[in-house]
């Protein structure tokens, strides 16, 4: 599904991803773990194409991503959450998840207010209904998001991803701020998904990762210190060292 | 009290010129955050194209879409070929730039289709209506220009509040990065957006022309006032933009009806700085938080 080959991405000289490679297969879930810094939203904007990188390559279903613009990912079925979540304040829950269907625009129909541009909207409302309810949140739609808990909002940005119909979910740390309720609640959404995505994570919260995830790639300072299933990494010194190793000092 | 009926319904027919220049000023700001000096000159070069279609015996009608169309296409030429370049850059490079096509454009105008004051046709009477022998206070053209700008901003609403593409350009606008990985192609809708706008403001240079006549720098006071409403309006808001602009319409014809004519550009000065003076960020505006 994904493949990104030994990448190099620097910025002004500093090097934030060196040599990082990460495959994603159909119906997987992946992980990719590390301390602050040590580039995993990096690799996620590389994917994305708001990063080019300097050596290496990145493939989605055979095809190379290099050259393609950021807008397009969304048509070839690759949806991202952001970690600032980014939703539009003044815009209700609803059509803040509707915005997310990277359809194409029929200018000429929607700029005429066509009765066929109602009919779209509409049926664009109807699926991102049913997106809103798959994640528990549909009695929020008319709502506006600034006034939801923290938890909802990450609910609404994962039914707002799910409107490009993506078969490789991006999610850039799900889990951050939510409660202990509010993640098992995301495992069992995650697990759900993986029936018909591909889905790739970006987390802070190791325990979440180990259990939700099928391989977990483990980036440290820029590399791949370890990469491997979740008991794999789990045995692994270097991970323990670099990471995980913290984690039990401040536990 | 007949004298103020006048002042009144010449306030609102300028109001509504003024508010289509300030609506389309209000697009482009929320679009870019640039403020399109050239609006103005934009709108002039539009209706010259139109005088020039409808001098060649073409019916005004012809004219009036041809105008409407050319200011889409300007308005879109101008974001893809001299904005975008300039999008990322500190904010006086945009506003040097819009500066420059104001300048430009009313440099090469008098080169294509001369300096010298025209006529303007209408596609109504210009002449006060009479109903029942006394004359009604405004005329059929009067009508036709509040109309126009009403069907307008009525269009315009309905585009950005009930379409999927409405939504895009409000989501490109508001966050790049989230329309991206949205599959929004947020240059496009910048572009469309500038598009919009500028056939806006030729739809203002339509209806200013037959009052203020047209030569190059025709629009010149229309724009500072139009952008006067803008500001009042605290140029976030296009309901504000609107109010603005008929306040600064109003405003001016009592200036000139009671005061004196010559006083009414100095009047929207006047109100411009004070405005700037002291509410800054706009009298109808509560925050600073940008809206979508």
């Amino acid at each position: 599904m994904l493949e990104v080959a030994g990448i190099d991405v620097r910025f002004e000289g500093v090097v934030a991803l060196d040599g990082v490679s990460l495959t994603v297969r159909a119906n997987q879930i992946v992980g990719v773990i590390g301390p602050n810094g040590a580039g995993k939203t990096t690799l996620f904007n590389a994917v994305s194409r708001f990063v080019s990188p300097a050596g290496g390559t990145i493939t989605y279903k055979g095809q190379s991503l290099l050259g393609v613009p950021a807008w397009r990912l969304a048509h070839m079925g690759i949806a991202r959450t952001l970690q600032g979540l980014g939703l539009w304040p003044t815009l209700t829950v609803l059509e803040n998840v509707v915005a997310g269907a990277p359809s194409r625009t029929r200018l000429a129909s929607d700029l005429l207010a066509l009765p066929g541009a109602d009919r779209r909207t509409a049926a664009l409302r109807d699926e991102a209904l049913v997106n809103l309810g798959e994640l528990g949140v549909a009695d929020r739609a008319s709502g506006y998001p600034g006034a939801l808990p923290h938890g909802i909002q990450k609910r609404v940005i994962i039914a707002r991803a799910l409107m490009a119909h993506p078969s490789l979910l991006l999610l850039d740390e799900p889990a951050s701020g939510l409660s202990a309720t509010d993640v098992n609640d995301l495992i069992d959404v995650l697990r759900s998904l993986r029936t018909r995505m591909a889905i790739a994570l970006v987390e802070h919260h190791v325990d979440m990762v180990m259990a939700v995830s099928d391989r977990i790639t483990v980036l440290n300072l820029g590399q791949v210190i370890a990469s491997g299933t979740p008991a794999e990494i789990r045995a692994n010194s270097d991970v323990a060292n670099a990471y995980l190793g913290q984690k039990v000092a401040h536990a | 009290m007949r004298l103020f009926v006048i002042y009144t319904v010449d306030g609102i027919t300028n109001g509504a010129v003024y508010a289509a220049v300030a609506l389309a000023l209000v697009m482009i700001w929320r679009a870019t955050r640039i403020i399109n000096y050239a609006q103005g000159a934009m709108a002039m070069f539009t209706t010259y194209i139109a005088l020039i279609v409808i001098r060649h015996g073409a019916p005004y009608w012809l004219g009036f879409v041809i105008a409407l169309a050319a200011g889409l296409v300007i308005g879109a030429a101008t974001e893809r070929i001299l904005v975008r370049p300039v999008e990322s850059r500190p904010p006086l490079n945009a506003v040097i730039l819009s500066l420059g096509v104001l300048i430009l454009l009313e440099a090469i105008a008098p080169m294509l289709f001369g300096g010298q004051t025209q006529s303007f046709p209408t596609p109504v009477s210009n002449i006060d209506l009479v109903a029942g022998g006394t004359t009604l206070d405004f005329s059929p053209f009067d009508l036709f220009t509040v109309g126009a700008v009403l069907v307008a901003m009525l269009l315009l609403f309905l585009v950005f509040q009930r379409t999927t593409l409405g939504l895009r350009m409000r989501a490109a606008a508001f966050n790049p990065e989230i329309a991206r990985i949205l599959g929004i192609r947020v240059g496009r809708m910048l572009t469309l957006g500038w598009g919009l706008a500028a056939l806006l403001g030729a739809l203002a240079g339509m209806l200013a022309a037959p009052s203020v006549y047209l030569y190059p720098s025709n629009m010149d006071e229309v724009l500072v006032f139009g952008f006067t409403g803008a500001i009042i309006g605290g140029l976030e808001s296009p309901v504000g933009a609107v109010a603005g602009a008929v306040g600064v319409g109003l405003a001016l014809s009592y200036v000139s009806g009671y005061i004196g004519s010559d006083l009414a550009p100095l009047g929207g000065f006047v109100i411009l700085i004070v405005v700037l003076m002291l509410r800054p960020q706009g009298l109808f505006s509560f925050g600073t938080q940008r809206q979508v």
